[in-house]
């Protein structure tokens, strides 16, 4: 290659105007054995650059693939038990057939009977309740002592 | 995406962030952890991945900004415990050993650079990226690239002219 040439392109090259083939040209020219004695300096600085080019890392990398949770698959899964618990006892329909009278006559019997059965029982319940009256009773007793109080008050009023 | 899927896209550009790591942080542990953990948070947030136009680019910007807040924060943290040694180790580092290697030079020279400069030149002529893309990764302008790329270049020729001055005379 003309020395002039590769001149050039140095100067170029300080003033950072060459492009990436011209600077190849003068790596290409600088890694080469007999280089002008003159130009001599840059030589380390080309072989540097190419020396760095191929230093590399030998460290490994541990990626651990991030296991995202499927909220879809958990709806799936969700269906599935909903449906089969639903086709093995079915709460929406009425299992048992409770049967019906056919004559008018001994069903309002029955009705009556069954309707005497619940007062009976509700008047059981009243006459247990009953006994709250006598709670009544003493809490209107114990409102005398409200009156009583009212009178303490008015003597302290009158003591300040 | 797949575990595959991912190497597949991350892996060409994977030592292309170590190394700029490396150039930033110096030490090569420091840098591989910083790789791994760019790597990582890349594949945390690979649903966003389609979203980046250039991941590429977009994992170097990454790299770039981990890196400097580390070094922030270093710095934090050794100034007061560290510096007073510091200042004598160097002097006495640079007067006893004698430099053979002319590659230990030109890596010495990039160390003193500035930061901005040292990124420029990992990325132009180490990694050959185009002005773009190396303006879109560093967030600055092409000029603004140029500029830096043409000083740090300046600087390490004047540098390895002195040395080599230096050798010969």
């Amino acid at each position: 290659m003309v020395l002039n040439n590769i001149e050039k392109l140095l100067e170029k090259y300080e003033n950072a105007e060459t492009t990436l083939q011209e600077e190849a040209q003068l790596k290409a020219y600088f890694t080469q054995e007999d280089v002008a004695p003159h130009l001599e300096m840059y030589k380390p600085m080309f072989a540097y650059f190419s020396a760095n080019e191929t230093d590399v890392s030998t460290k490994e990398i541990p990626l651990k693939s991030k296991t995202v949770f499927n909220y879809k698959w958990l709806a799936v899964a969700a269906m599935a038990v909903l449906s089969i618990s639903l086709y093995f006892n079915n709460p929406f329909q009425t299992h048992e057939d409770l049967g019906t009278y056919d004559d008018p006559m001994l069903a309002y019997n029955e009705v009556v009977k069954s309707l005497e059965m619940i007062s009976t029982h509700m008047n059981k319940g009243f006459e247990k309740v009953n006994y709250l009256n006598a709670v009544n009773e003493g809490m209107s007793k114990v409102n005398y002592l409200n009156e009583m109080e009212n009178s303490t008050n008015r003597i302290f009023k009158n003591k300040q | 995406m797949t575990q595959t899927e991912f190497l597949n896209i991350v892996m060409p550009f994977k030592d292309k962030v170590f190394r700029l790591a490396k150039r930033l942080l110096v030490s090569r542990e420091e840098a591989e952890d910083a790789t791994q953990e760019i790597i990582l948070k890349l594949w945390k947030n690979q649903e966003k991945m389609s979203d980046y136009k250039n991941i590429e680019a977009f994992s170097m910007t990454m790299t770039k900004n981990f890196c400097l807040d580390k070094l922030k924060s270093k710095q934090a943290q050794n100034l007061k415990i560290v510096h007073s040694n510091y200042e004598d180790h160097n002097v006495s580092l640079q007067k006893e050993v004698e430099v053979n290697d002319s590659l230990e030079w030109v890596s010495r020279i990039m160390a003193n650079l500035p930061e901005q400069q040292k990124m420029v030149v990992q990325l132009r002529d180490i990694e050959q990226y185009d002005y773009d893309e190396i303006a879109k990764m560093l967030d600055m302008n092409q000029t603004a690239v140029r500029v830096a790329l043409s000083r740090a270049r300046k600087t390490i020729r004047e540098k390895l002219t002195n040395t080599h001055n230096y050798g010969i005379k």
